[in-house]
């Protein structure tokens, strides 16, 4: 299955790579590494977002007010800038992280103690906290010109040849990939979506872990919400709308098993990436965005038939194994 | 491939001719094989109209594997099945059904939400004019068919609202709505009082005047007796004896079920039994047990049986944290302990093998070393990371003792046989390095040659001073591996028996509750 895992990777790699080098033969100057480096900073946010949602989908459970998250936080890091422009940058992204991570901890909460399922937590909290995000701003807009110029102009920096948004993505990956594999939270996470039972009865505390799943993910939206309002340069209420959909088909594209406890950070980061492809290339090569969304939703289909699949496939082998050991027996 | 050969070897299973009267079906030769198991090997039996067969086996000896290939459930891999003499194939659950095969089973399957009515007819309502459904032809038959079991209850309510005794009777109620000829009970009296069970049985004896057939499926031998004329008894998936049960003491019966000369086959070891490690005090629990307390020495196996719903699991599970006991006191080596989780019952020393390894023991998708780690990862791990190279060394070392059979341990669990994967549970537990080790059901749905691996293994275990807990429904098991025997019965503790005392006929006395 790691193998299997691992072809997957590959084989979306190569979808990716065919892709580009498809889309430049019919849009000169799109593989050329600037416009790449360009497509990896608009995917940015959605890698976070992805990595942020695979944590939450790997413990068995679902966070769709990550957008919303993202439209109140960032609402509330514009206002603050405009208000105290003095304020120094790292302030006002500790303050996007905390929002942002107390925002996850309610769905958390709820989740864990309440024992709320997460699909109907945060389908609540969704319209909650971009509810909160109007209350919060009276359904007034933060222009640019409100912001200072540190926070709209960091994000795009350039260092090393790449953007400092791309380079916060990177960083991201890097945690990620540290967290789920190195710390013991990571390995509980799998293990709860992978036999939440087993896992309890290893010793692990499966509403912990979702809880702090959540948190993780709060704490991704604040961070992205700090970006996304730079990059855009305005904070609304409707900001990433339905982005929290966009997040969840990266996880699927990426192999992340919906039912939990299957999956890998860069099968995250490819489905995101692979998304942020097709975004970028079909309005370059003239397709229009209604068809755009259409090929968005049969790429996810696909994929999901395709991790269908994987898994019967998985279980055929299985009994191949068995019933020669039975003959042999 | 392994078919054919299994088709080659078929005997015939010669049922005993009883003159004019014919058997309103039969089964010949039925064996149905699952990956790694058989479950039915070579099985005849032949139901009579107006008669109860009773089916008595151990858990795990085959009789649901049975019912569901008379429901149409599985399909048999060999045998035949002979319904008035023609032979019939069940493809399907509908087929069965066609057929006149119903089954009411352990747990009812009924819906809560729905009404009376629609419970006993869903899947089959009768239709009006439109192909709409008929409601009045459904609550009229309802009522007749209630009417029939002696029962008032009005069909336009919903389930929920009923008592578990009424739901039965629903549940009897809807087997019977179709026109059945053959009647299946899997152990009909299990949540029943006496009363009612007295009730059931007047519907029993209508049942058999109408001239159905009956496969009653039961572990009580005083209701056996009671209602059935013939009796088939199964053991390790094939069947070991029929007959009339007029004139066949209940020891014999006993003996078939049990079967094997229990203390040669099992690989006991001499132990010295050390000093007590566990006590427990008046364990209670509001609604799964009461009042229970017992002491573990060390390298001391105790054997707990009882009956399925006897509250065995229910009190292995509060001694692992994983619910809570309302009062008792829990001393382990000396030292009164509070057991709140199952991290802190790990912490203690005391782990739980749980009795379902595919859904209770491993994360198929996850590697065998990190499933092997997962309980023992505060050891593993350095400064609160983990660290790969301590689990892979710790999975590869009970790997070893094991004798675990993996391409490689960074393998998914889910890819291995079930009895490599019975051992990478066994192997998650004994890396904790525990001192007291709860077995539940340690070689249920495994083969007979997997089962005395994990009995010599359950051996060595006490043998180097672990103590044992092993919960089993297996008779031949328990006399077999234990020092002692605690039995328990509808949440309480029946009894604790030395090893010299214990016999197949004390126990299941002391857990069925005859006299």
């Amino acid at each position: 299955m790691t193998r299997l895992l691992k072809n997957r990777e590959i084989l979306l790699t190569g979808i990716i790579v065919l892709m580009v080098a498809g889309f430049a033969t019919r849009a000169p100057g799109f593989a050329e590494p600037t416009n790449l480096a360009n497509i990896f900073n608009d995917t940015s946010i959605l890698i976070i977002l992805a990595l942020a949602q695979m944590t939450v989908i790997l413990t068995k459970s679902i966070d769709l007010s990550v957008a919303a998250n993202l439209a109140f936080t960032g609402m509330a890091v514009a206002m603050t800038n405009a208000a105290f422009p003095d304020l120094p940058l790292v302030a006002l992204i500790v303050m996007a992280l905390g929002i942002g991570a107390c925002l996850g901890a309610i769905n958390g909460f709820l989740v864990w103690i309440l024992q709320i399922p997460p699909i109907v937590v945060t389908l609540g909290t969704l319209t909650i906290y971009r509810g909160m995000a109007f209350v919060l701003s009276g359904g007034s807009w933060v222009n640019a010109h409100q912001m200072t110029p540190t926070f709209l102009n960091v994000p795009r920096t350039v260092l090393l040849g790449l953007p400092v948004l791309s380079w916060v993505a990177v960083l991201v990956v890097l945690v990620f990939w540290f967290v789920l594999t190195r710390t013991p939270f990571g390995r509980a996470a799998f293990a709860s979506g992978g036999n939440p039972v087993a896992a309890v009865y290893a010793g692990i505390d499966i509403g912990a872990t979702r809880f702090f799943a959540f948190v993780l993910s709060g704490a991704m939206a604040g961070l992205c919400s700090y970006l996304w309002v730079s990059r855009y340069a305005v904070a609304y209420v409707d900001i990433a709308n339905g982005f929290e959909l966009d997040s969840v088909a990266a996880c699927v594209i990426g192999g992340i098993s919906i039912a939990g406890g299957i999956g890998s950070v860069a099968g995250a980061v490819l489905g995101a990436l692979f998304l942020g492809v097709i975004k970028n290339a079909l309005p370059v090569i003239g397709i229009s965005p209604f068809a755009q969304m259409a090929i968005s939703g049969v790429v996810i289909v696909l994929a999901v038939v395709f991790n269908a699949r994987a898994e019967a496939r998985k279980g055929r082998i299985i009994l191949r194994n068995r019933n020669t050991t039975e003959v042999t027996a | 491939m392994v078919k054919t050969t299994m088709n080659a070897v078929a005997p015939m299973t010669v049922i005993e001719s009883r003159g004019a009267q014919k058997p309103l079906l039969e089964m010949r030769g039925i064996s149905q094989i699952f990956p790694g198991v058989k479950a039915l090997d070579q099985v005849s039996i032949a139901l009579y109209p107006g008669e109860v067969t009773a089916l008595i086996g151990e858990n795990g000896a085959g009789k649901s594997t049975l019912v569901k290939i008379l429901t149409g459930i599985y399909r048999p891999n060999e045998g035949e099945i002979l319904l008035d003499g023609q032979p019939v194939q069940f493809a399907s659950a509908q087929a069965a059904i066609d057929a006149g095969v119903t089954a009411i089973h352990q747990e009812t399957v009924l819906f809560d939400e729905l009404t009376v009515g629609e419970n006993i007819f869903l899947g089959h309502a009768p239709r009006g004019r439109f192909g709409t459904i008929d409601w009045r032809t459904i609550h009229a038959r309802s009522r007749e068919l209630l009417r029939q079991l002696e029962s008032e209850i009005d069909p336009t309510i919903r389930l929920k609202d009923l008592s578990i005794a009424q739901r039965h009777l629903v549940a009897i109620a809807r087997a019977l709505s179709v026109e059945a000829r053959i009647v299946i009970m899997d152990e009909p009296t299990a949540a029943l009082s006496r009363k009612e069970i007295d009730d059931l049985f007047r519907i029993v004896e209508g049942l058999k005047r109408q001239g159905k057939a009956i496969l009653f499926i039961s572990h009580k031998f005083d209701e056996v007796y009671e209602i059935a004329e013939n009796f088939a008894v199964f053991r390790d998936g094939k069947a070991v004896g029929q007959g009339r049960l007029k004139g066949t003491p209940q020891a014999d019966i006993v003996r078939l079920m049990v079967g094997r000369d229990v203390y040669d086959v099992f690989p006991k070891i001499k132990v010295e039994i050390g000093q007590t490690v566990l006590s427990v005090e008046n364990y209670c629990h509001p609604t799964e047990f009461n009042d229970i307390s017992f002491d573990l020495k060390r390298g001391e196996i105790l054997g707990v049986y009882g009956l399925i719903g006897a509250g065995r699991s229910e009190l292995c599970q509060s001694l692992f944290g994983i619910t809570r006991p309302s009062s008792g006191r829990l001393t382990l080596e000396g030292n009164r302990i509070e057991i709140r989780s199952s991290a802190e019952a790990i912490a203690a020393g005391i782990v739980y093998v749980p009795e379902e390894r595919g859904r209770h023991g491993l994360a198929l998708p996850m590697p065998i070393f990190q499933n092997m780690s997962l309980p023992s990862l505060a050891r593993t791990s350095r400064s609160g990371l983990l660290n790969a190279a301590n689990e892979l060394k710790l999975a590869r070392q009970y790997a070893e003792r094991l004798d675990l059979r993996a391409a490689a341990l960074s393998v998914p669990v889910g890819t291995l046989s079930g009895g490599n994967q019975q051992k990478v549970v066994i192997g998650k537990w004994l890396a904790t390095q525990p001192k007291v080790i709860i077995l539940d059901e340690p070689t249920k749905g495994i083969d007979i040659g997997s089962k005395a691996a994990v009995h010599g293994f359950i051996s060595e275990l006490a043998s180097q001073g672990l103590s044992i807990i092993m919960v089993s429904s297996e008779l031949p098991e328990i006399l077999g591996m234990s020092d002692r025997v605690m039995v328990m019965r509808e949440g309480l503790q029946a009894g604790i028996f030395e090893r010299a005392e214990a016999s197949a006929e004390v126990l299941v006395r002391a857990a069925t509750g005859n006299a």
